[in-house]
């Protein structure tokens, strides 16, 4: 369905996607993973056919250089940063997305149901939340049923309910005949939605693998955040740094560096020293 | 909602249907925009105003008055309509640009021809609704005093302000083509406006005294400016003598005779068209996020 085969694309003289080949078959969930400035963005944008690019894409068989009208029709696209009319209702930004792709508003309810944006229909777009704009986008981008859908990290401006919600959204969209690209750059998001990860780190494709494997791969750390009562602080600290952890105080608590699959043993350490654990959170 | 239902058909290369489709988003967005009706009130006002100042004078000169108040219609759209289309041209797809609105438009199987000339249309309509306005505001206030009129002249100038308005629409979408921001876009249609309205009639002057160029140079020098063309195809309107833009309109009448006022709107049609197509062209050549 998506064949990109030596894509390079430069700003001026940057070069911010190098020589980057990948496909993406009927039916599989594939995401760009990478760190701000990986070049993710710029991917999604060739595939649209928004930037000239060097390199051959293939979105349906169709190349996208000369046929971009074409493959677009074929493309629903959640961009990172949604803009629409601010002026124009929810259910006006929809027709004005039909019209454009010369379809039937009789989908406009369906989809409008589909991201439970019911309420909110008659709403002007500039009155709405950012986690109710990222769901119009969403419907803006299931109008036509697209066979592609490309996501631009579309999570990034929602709480965590809203995350949760967009993930089920995304997870019930995949399908036999449709293909899903999802940029985005947390690692446990992208384990729950694709097959596969491409890992990208300044333009270049550095890692392809299952997504379970990503983090090994890339030796990935995370922290694990405790909190604790002031008094055990010291103590909690020397006790995990004499057990091997890479650890240090923080606000209330510590701070432990933990490999994301290891996470519960740093816990269990501070349990067999009878430290009392108020609460914890994992920061990547 | 778990899979694709079927691929969708693939769009023809270029749909009218998608022109009209943008064009309509465009004035709707246009009748929503307090710069436009700042500009359209203001421009009516202006109108009015001549209009009814001008009224006195017309009993002194009977039947023919309604000239006077042309002439100074003229005037004022010499300045105002250039400045209108202008900024709204040059603000536009700068400033589609700016808010992501452009890749939202663009995000659909639509061509980047499509989007520009719609935009055009859109905008081109727009101002017919801002020169109706205008002129229809003198209009309204000639007939209101009982001052002679004459509407054949009035429509004619009205459309001559349209004609006038489309070329500068034009350069004002290859500008916003062409640059990254509205702000840099309006500050260059200004800089466009004060070329043609004010520094293009006195580098011509300053030009033929230093370089003494013979007057057949000095009037293509002239007509090379829409504002200029305008001008003469309006006083050919009035049914006045080229005399009265100096040298080069003695010339004119001299050279072209009653073909002058064609080659005015051949000059004005040739702005149009070739500022759209280079509009078009740099517009589809760039990255448009």
């Amino acid at each position: 369905m998506i064949r990109v085969e030596h894509l390079t694309k430069a700003y001026r003289r940057k070069v911010v996607v190098d020589d980057l080949s990948f496909s993406v078959g009927g039916g599989e969930a594939v995401a760009l993973w990478g760190p701000n400035g990986a070049g993710k963005t710029t991917v999604i944008r060739c595939l649209l056919g928004l930037v000239g690019y060097e390199g051959l894409i293939e979105v349906g068989g169709l190349d996208v250089s000369t046929h971009s009208k074409s493959t677009r029709g074929l493309i629903g696209y959640v961009p990172q940063e949604l803009g629409f009319y601010g002026d124009l209702t929810v259910a006006e930004t929809l027709a004005l997305s039909c019209d454009l792709r010369g379809l039937a508003r009789s989908r406009i309810g369906e989809v409008i149901e589909a991201v439970s944006l019911e309420a909110e229909s008659g709403k002007r777009v500039a009155e709405l939340s950012g986690g109710m704009r990222q769901r119009l986008g969403m419907a803006v981008a299931l109008l036509p049923d697209p066979p592609v859908l490309l996501l631009d990290e579309p999570t990034s401006s929602l709480d965590v309910t809203a995350r949760r919600r967009m993930v089920s959204l995304l997870d019930s969209l995949r399908g036999p005949e449709r293909v899903l690209v999802i940029t985005s750059h947390r690692v446990e998001e992208v384990g729950m939605l694709v097959d596969r990860v491409l890992a990208l780190d300044a333009g270049r494709l550095v890692h392809e693998c299952p997504p379970g494997e990503l983090t090994g791969r890339l030796n990935l750390e995370s922290w694990l955040h405790v909190v604790l009562p002031s008094s055990q602080t010291a103590g909690a600290l020397a006790h995990l740094t004499a057990a091997g952890y890479d650890a240090h105080e923080n606000g209330h608590g510590v701070l432990v560096g933990v490999s994301p699959e290891d996470k519960v043993s740093a816990l269990g350490c501070l349990r067999e020293g009878d430290f009392e654990i108020m609460d914890f959170e994992v920061w990547r | 909602m778990t899979a694709a239902v079927g691929a969708p058909t693939v769009p023809r290369t270029f749909e009218l249907r998608l022109v009209s489709v943008i064009a309509r988003k465009v004035i709707r967005e246009a009748s929503r925009d307090r710069w436009f009706w700042l500009y359209c009130a203001g421009f009516a006002a202006l109108a009015g105003a001549i209009t009814v100042t001008a009224v006195p004078d017309q009993n002194l000169i009977g039947s023919g008055g309604f000239g006077r108040t042309a002439a100074s219609l003229v005037a004022l759209v010499q300045l105002v309509v250039p400045l209108m289309a202008l900024t709204l041209g040059a603000r536009y797809l700068a400033g589609e640009r700016d808010s992501g609105t452009l890749v939202f438009l663009l995000c659909h199987p639509v061509s980047r021809t499509e989007v520009l000339l719609g935009t055009y249309v859109g905008l081109a309509g727009s101002m017919f609704a801002a020169v109706t306005t205008g002129f229809g505001a003198a209009g309204l206030f000639s007939a209101l005093r009982s001052a002679p009129t004459d509407p054949v002249l009035l429509v004619s100038l009205a459309a001559l302000s349209w004609l006038l308005s489309l070329a500068m629409l034009g350069i004002g979408l290859l500008i916003s083509s062409t640059v990254r921001s509205a702000s840099t876009a309006l500050g260059m249609a200004l800089f466009v406006w004060l070329s043609v309205v004010f520094l293009g009639d006195l580098g011509v002057m300053g030009t033929v005294v230093a370089t003494r160029l013979p007057v057949s140079a000095l009037f293509a020098t002239v007509m090379v400016n829409p504002v200029e063309a305008f001008r003469l195809a309006s006083v050919v309107a009035l049914d006045g003598s080229l005399d009265a833009l100096g040298p080069a309109g003695t010339y004119a009448v001299d050279r072209f005779g009653d073909g002058i006022a064609n080659i005015a709107l051949g000059v004005m049609a040739a702005w149009t068209v070739s500022a759209v197509g280079a509009a078009v062209l740099a517009f589809r050549r760039g990255d448009q996020t």
